[in-house]
């Protein structure tokens, strides 16, 4: 019987780690990875993969670490996922492949995720061999340069497309590089695995966003199919009183300045901060969680405000539980009622105490708010985390794209394909703000799609 | 990449400068702003393109030697590149016949007000602008604005040149005593927001083009949102133009605010550097 327990990573103290931007988790040694390995059952029906969005062979690259063939298990996770190194850090494995593991019944599930990142890690140094389609002369374009867009960009490069793709800001990697921060996924990380893309011949071009330097109707004039991958770029505030005070931003913006702009290291970078001493960030999601340990890391006393328990905080648990460590606060079941403030500069917060009542459409219990119960936080800085919408650019320039409540692109879930012929999309821009691995899995499941219309034609 | 092709100041601090950009020639209309970064480190900053010309795929760029980027953007010389231009970002004006028209320019608004002016000159509109200086040595494009315009008002604070007082002086002889179908304010926030609060006393549809901090400039961020009838809007994308009585300008010029200490500072270690 394998041990319960899976192999513990490495990781910077607490203590330590609120002083730097380096990556918190320090990933297996050598050793360490074979350990965990022989965890693995190699199941004769694996459940494992199943959980994978993007359905990596998991039994098979782990039994290849057992053999030690570090670059056949490398290239075995590439068969399925072009960015592995970037997935092994920020996949919620607890809720996808390491959930369905049959060791998760009995104990800890193999460490999935944490052996990814090892392989991935192991392999930075290879130059690998890559080997692709010889070019067949169709174009296709992808926008935005994010999970979803780099996924669909690797994939029909291999097939021999000539891809374009384009991205709005300066930088490739969309909420990778504007969104997560350096310490759970370092940038010379997303990097490596954007010269990869870029490797397979993709062109990239920054600085055009798609719907105003140039609209889609016009890529469809030069591109066989046409990718839209723009993500979740839209911030949702409470749209309470107050919420337009000088320091409080929403978490993109926050995050942003640091990821995107370096503000963390101004002067020698040129966009400013301005951080206080007590920070309120309001969500439970990942976001949150970044947002509040980015602002630790900046000196300031930090507390989340949620409006449910900690029990139905949607981050994932290892990001909660660093948050904890961290010295981060938590205050549940209550929510801003409306922001007040000295000089223009927000200085309190009123909050409105919830309780949970029945379950609401996502399944968990929703808040309600409880009767005459307010209290005020005393606040320097706010960050609001609570959700992105779709990025509307490219529903407010396009004719022909149907457009759901939300903003979001409706497409066809299986192929991605939107209401316009040749256009298909994948990613938050579709689904709203979600994780990495599904932008990949429906980045995947589009690519596949756009290279059979364009070898049948046939929508 | 967005290659300086040529570069002229016109006047102390304000610099026009030619680059290649030839998407954004080719798509920007009246109304929209492009976001340049000067170098890798630098800021993301909106700025006013004057001029496109499709065919030779360049834009024409005015801006104001103000903080550390504008500086930096106006020691760039002619063959030199800057490290990213963005855009067209934010909906265009809406060109159409209004009929008699007042533009109101100060600042560098004089150069943002010029293709939004061509082009309402260009459906048949009447066009008095306006525009003001604190003092002579500032004023550039009148000549320009003198040419499109059907009458041309200067005023400056200090007398120095044209009428002495404000822009609001000549707008509000205009009220008195002409109809006016539409105002188009484009400045300093305090001269857009002088304009609207005498113009709603008339009753004047009046817009302005506003001016906030920016990042991204495609409604990622939201830290440009003003509030424009009570509710939230982003300016990149829902704007650069509101109704003038509608917007909260307290707010907006409390908010570009955000980061002055740090802009000092920033200005003040570049001066040193350069010294």
């Amino acid at each position: 019987m394998p041990r319960r327990t899976r192999v513990p990573m490495r990781e910077q103290n607490p203590e330590d780690r609120i002083k730097n931007f380096d990556e918190v988790a320090l990933g297996y040694s050598e050793d360490e990875a074979l350990l965990e390995a022989d965890r693995c059952l190699n199941c004769p029906k694996p459940r494992c993969i199943e959980g994978c969005p993007v359905g990596i062979d998991i039994p098979a690259f782990i039994s290849l670490i057992k053999e030690r063939k570090y670059r056949e298990a490398y290239r075995k996770i590439k068969e399925r996922d072009s960015l592995p190194a970037i997935t092994g850090r920020v996949c919620p494995q607890e809720n996808q492949c390491e959930k369905t593991c049959v060791l998760a019944r009995t104990g800890e599930p193999v460490a999935i995720g944490r052996l990814e990142r090892f392989v991935a890690d192991y392999c930075v140094e290879d130059i690998q061999e890559i080997k692709k389609d010889p070019p067949n002369g169709k174009r296709i374009a992808v926008v935005g340069s994010g999970p979803a867009g780099l996924t669909v960009s690797a994939d029909l490069a291999k097939l021999g497309y000539s891809v374009t793709l384009f991205e709005a800001l300066h930088l490739p990697g969309g909420v990778l590089t504007y969104g997560i921060p350096d310490f759970r996924l370092p940038k010379d990380i997303i990097k490596r695995e954007f010269d990869y893309v870029r490797a397979l011949g993709v062109e990239f071009i920054p600085n055009v966003v798609v719907g105003k330097t140039i609209l889609l109707d016009e890529l469809l004039k030069d591109y066989g199919a046409v990718f839209i991958g723009s993500g979740a770029g839209a911030p949702v505030f409470l749209n309470v009183p107050g919420e337009n005070l000088l320091g409080i931003y929403s978490a993109n913006e926050f995050l942003s300045r640091i990821n995107l702009m370096r503000a963390h290291r101004f002067p020698e970078y040129d966009t400013p901060l301005r951080i206080g001493k007590k920070v309120l960030v309001v969500g439970g999601g990942n976001v949150a969680m970044d947002s509040a340990r980015v602002s630790r890391r900046l000196g300031a006393d930090v507390t989340i405000l949620y409006r449910r328990s900690r029990e139905e905080l949607p981050a994932r648990l290892e990001e909660i539980k660093r948050a904890e460590e961290e010295g981060i606060n938590f205050v549940f079941l209550a929510t801003p009622l409306a922001f007040s403030g000295n000089n223009g500069w927000v200085d309190t917060v009123e909050c409105q105490e919830m309780e949970l009542g029945e379950p609401d459409e996502s399944g968990r219990r929703s808040p309600i708010p409880k009767k005459g119960s307010t209290f005020t936080l005393k606040v320097d800085t706010v960050i609001i985390a609570i959700g992105n919408r779709p990025n509307p650019i490219i529903a407010k320039t396009t004719q022909g794209l149907e457009i759901g409540r939300h903003g979001e692109i409706i497409v066809d879930p299986i192929t991605g394909k939107t209401s316009k012929v040749g256009v298909f999309a994948g990613g938050d821009i579709v689904s709203g703000s979600a994780t990495v691995i599904e932008a990949m899995g429906a980045g995947r499941r589009s690519a596949m799609a756009m290279h059979k219309y364009l070898t049948t034609k046939v929508w | 990449m967005y290659k300086i092709v040529d570069k002229k100041r016109l006047s102390d601090n304000v610099v026009q400068m030619v680059i290649e950009a030839p998407l954004i020639a080719k798509s920007i209309k009246p109304g929209q702003f492009i976001i340049i970064m000067v170098y890798e480190k630098g800021e993301r900053i909106p700025l006013t393109v004057v001029t496109s010309d499709k065919e030779k795929g360049l834009i024409t760029i005015v801006f104001q030697e103000v903080g550390k980027t504008t500086k930096l953007l106006g020691k760039k010389e002619i063959g030199e590149e800057l490290y990213a231009v963005m855009g067209p970002n934010g909906n265009p004006f809406p060109i159409k016949y209004y009929g008699n028209i007042v533009l109101v320019a100060g600042g560098v608004g004089v150069a943002e007000v010029v293709p939004i002016a061509k082009a309402l000159k260009e459906v048949g509109n009447y066009i008095t602008t306006i525009v003001g200086a604190r003092t002579k040595d500032l004023l550039f494009f009148t000549d320009v604005l003198g040419s499109i315009s059907n009458k041309l008002y200067i005023t400056t604070d200090d007398g120095t040149y044209g009428i002495k007082g404000l822009v609001t002086l000549p707008l509000k002889e205009l009220l008195d005593n002409t109809h006016i179908d539409m105002v188009l304010a484009v400045g300093p926030t305090i001269m857009m927001r002088a304009v609207s609060d005498l113009t709603r006393g008339y009753n004047v549809k009046t817009y302005v083009s506003l001016n906030p901090i920016m990042i991204d400039g495609t409604g990622m961020c939201g830290g440009c949102r003003v509030t424009v009838d009570g509710k939230t809007k982003f300016v990149c994308v829902d704007g650069p133009e509101f109704d003038g009585h509608l917007v909260n300008f307290d707010e907006l010029m409390m908010r570009q605010k955000t980061y002055i200490e740090q802009e000092r500072l920033a200005l003040k270690l570049l001066e040193e550097k350069n010294a």
